[in-house]
């Protein structure tokens, strides 16, 4: 796609984000930035301008998509036993990006056009002891995307399922990375989204090797699964 | 977080606690009290100036925004961690260059200033330093400050070349080249000894902006020859990109035996053949291959197999030639060449910081392979030498410098020490300083 017109970025103080604004900034395209931390957003709102973008801001709670990347490990440790954590887990990571692409996809069915690109997670696709609460709110909401999708198709809005593998960003600071070639830099998965969203397609793996993985994964008997720790 | 830093000689370190702040805004709470921290950038000095095995890594590459850009004065204002090539990748298709390029375009902002990193136009131009505005330094204190050559200028001149030492650089302002062209016109001439290398860069400086020489340093009998290459900015062509990635990568540390020193010959009189197939008219060359060889081969350090190397650089008065023909007499007699060594001659143009290696004379660069005590053992003889002559190491470059060497090459550095963070320490500084094991010695006295 090369439509134009304002792109928005929710929770744009993000790497990944700041990451994939950054190649349309150059393209010199008008973008609309969502966050929560006024400071953070003028910052990233001051790069992208200077790289060419023309930029509004609005700062806001409401998206929620801005964790502070501390808070969403906090959220996600925590999420573990607790339950008023695992709700806020779910809140965040599942209704907030259904109720906004709820809203968003029938503005675009009733323009008839548009895309929309939905950051899931190779999370989602099999639960795990070891994150099962995010695992939850990303396989709904890559579910949800399928759903949509299907509904979208007759309306000639696409949609774009994202599902990343590890990203090296500051959410993921805590994590030792290893083993090492199965983590990517927030610039080599945000260029594979640009691809993936100029070409169309429906669903992505980023980068494209975790479809194979999740595909080894997907077959293991649960009898075996539920014993091994991945 | 513990990381397993090395610097880009690769000699193995021991891990060391790292930070990885994303926003300079929490940047103040970040450092605020932390006691040995060390400012560092893309981890592209050699030696153990980037290196702080018992404090803290402040790594500073998550700050890498751009700030803004003026594009008809050529003033960028861009946070620390920025990197050369991202400056690059914005600034030439309008026009704008790096007013000073070091070898590798892969160096944040901040490392830059606090090397004060100096090109192939040091004979035009001087040191990085001298481009520089103004910055804003954050000290362990919690106080921010503007420093310029008119506000605390004192300071600006400590923080210029001051290796990371007097607090965090998180903002640079730079005045940018204005240029016509991506592309350089490039001449090459041939020399057969040091004193034809002399004579041709003095012939030569004052109609190109850029010049660097490639010499022999290998081979017993032609050791001394060399390519002098010249070059201007062209002024018609188009304004391109280069290659920001490298193409090919060394996937991991080569047997050490791949190098030695039949390898080596064999490589420089293949190199040295190549370059004189190009001395017969001027070349256009890219930015990128001319400016920034190395970056199209990603860890091309690990050639050097997993003991690492060491790089030695220095720089000697113009009236020293003969102490450097007797240096390079020692490096061929080692056994222990030079895969690429480079030779320029830096002009009189002031470096503006206390601590700035360069100065006028000839410089030489070259890498050893680290075969311990032996290399180590080379390498004090050729200190010995530079000291002799009134000449200075680089310590970006050095992991070996003694306190004397130090105190010697930079005389400035007792004045220096008032201009530390007291909360800065790093191992180069630790060694040079005669202070070994403490954090803060400046802040005792």
């Amino acid at each position: 796609v090369t439509e134009a017109g304002t792109i928005v970025v929710i929770g744009a103080t993000s790497q990944l984000a700041q990451s994939v604004a950054q190649p349309l900034a150059t393209e010199g395209r008008d973008l609309l930035l969502l966050a929560r931390d006024a400071q953070k957003l003028s910052t990233v709102a001051a790069d992208l301008t200077t790289r060419g973008a023309s930029v509004t801001q609005i700062v806001t709670d409401l998206a929620a998509l801005d964790e502070h990347p501390a808070l969403l490990a906090s959220i996600e440790a925590a999420a573990e036993e607790d339950w008023q954590a695992a709700q806020a887990s779910l809140t965040v990571n599942l209704l907030a990006p259904l109720s906004l692409l709820h809203g968003l996809a029938n503005r675009l069915a009733a323009r008839g056009s548009g895309s929309l690109v939905v950051v899931s997670s190779v999370a989602g696709d099999r639960g795990r002891a070891s994150n099962y609460w995010y695992g939850t709110a990303k396989g709904a909401l890559s579910i949800h995307c399928q759903g949509l999708r299907n509904r979208l198709a007759k309306t000639g809005v696409a949609l774009l399922t994202v599902k990343p593998g590890f990203i090296d960003t500051a959410m993921t600071a805590h994590i030792p990375k290893n083993p090492a070639p199965l983590w990517a830099s927030s610039d080599k998965v945000a260029g594979l989204i640009l691809a993936g969203w100029r070409k169309q397609k429906d669903v992505i793996y980023t980068p494209g090797f975790w479809r194979l993985i999740m595909f080894i994964i997907g077959c293991i008997p649960e009898k075996m699964f539920k014993r091994l720790s991945l | 977080m513990t990381h397993s830093f090395r610097s880009w000689g690769t000699v193995p370190t021991p891990p060391q606690v790292s930070i990885s702040p994303s926003w300079r805004s929490e940047l103040p709470q970040q450092i605020h009290s932390k006691r040995g921290y060390l400012p560092v950038g893309n981890g592209r000095s050699y030696g153990d100036s980037c290196l702080n095995a018992d404090g803290t890594a402040v790594v500073m590459t998550g700050l890498n925004r751009f700030i803004s850009f003026n594009t008809d004065t050529g003033v960028l204002r861009a946070e620390a961690g920025v990197q050369l090539t991202h400056i690059l990748q914005l600034a030439l298709p309008q026009g704008w260059f790096l007013p000073v390029s070091p070898g590798t375009a892969f160096v944040t902002l901040g490392g830059a200033v606090a090397n004060d990193v100096h090109g192939k136009n040091h004979h035009c131009d001087g040191t990085f330093g001298r481009f520089v505005n103004s910055f804003e330094l954050l000290t362990s204190d919690g106080v921010q400050r503007s420093c310029s050559p008119t506000m605390h200028s004192e300071l600006f001149s400590a923080t210029i070349g001051g290796l990371g030492l007097t607090g965090v650089i998180t903002t640079v302002e730079i005045q940018l080249l204005r240029i016509q062209s991506s592309w350089m016109d490039v001449r090459y001439d041939a020399f057969r000894s040091l004193q034809q290398f002399a004579e041709l860069s003095a012939e030569l400086r004052d109609g190109h902006r850029y010049s660097v020489a490639w010499m022999d340093c290998v081979t017993p009998g032609t050791a001394g020859r060399g390519v002098l290459m010249s070059a201007n900015h062209a002024t018609t062509g188009h304004l391109t990109l280069g290659q920001s990635k490298p193409r090919v990568s060394v996937p991991f540390s080569c047997p050490a035996f791949m190098l030695n020193r039949y390898s080596i010959r064999a490589f420089n009189a293949a190199y040295y053949r190549a370059q004189l197939r190009k001395t017969t008219r001027v070349q256009r060359e890219h930015y990128q291959p001319f400016f920034y060889p190395l970056d199209s081969i990603g860890h091309w350090n690990r050639i050097y197999g997993s003991k690492g190397f060491h790089q030695y650089q220095f720089v000697v008065p113009i009236d020293a030639l003969s102490a450097l023909q007797s240096m390079l007499e020692i490096v061929i007699a080692s056994g222990n060449g030079s895969f690429l060594a480079v030779l320029k001659e830096f002009g009189n143009s002031p470096s503006p910081g206390m601590l700035s290696f360069p100065r006028p004379g000839y410089c030489l660069a070259l890498d050893f392979s680290h075969r311990g005590a032996k290399t180590e053992a080379l390498i004090q003889s050729l200190d010995a030498r530079v000291r002799a002559v009134g000449g200075a190491a680089y310590p970006a470059k050095d992991r070996l410098m003694s306190a004397q060497s130090f105190q010697q090459y930079f005389p400035e550095w007792t004045r220096f020490t008032q201009f530390i963070d007291p909360a800065c320490s790093s191992d180069f500084w630790r060694r040079v300083s005669g202070k070994i094991g403490t954090f803060a010695p400046e802040a005792e006295a």
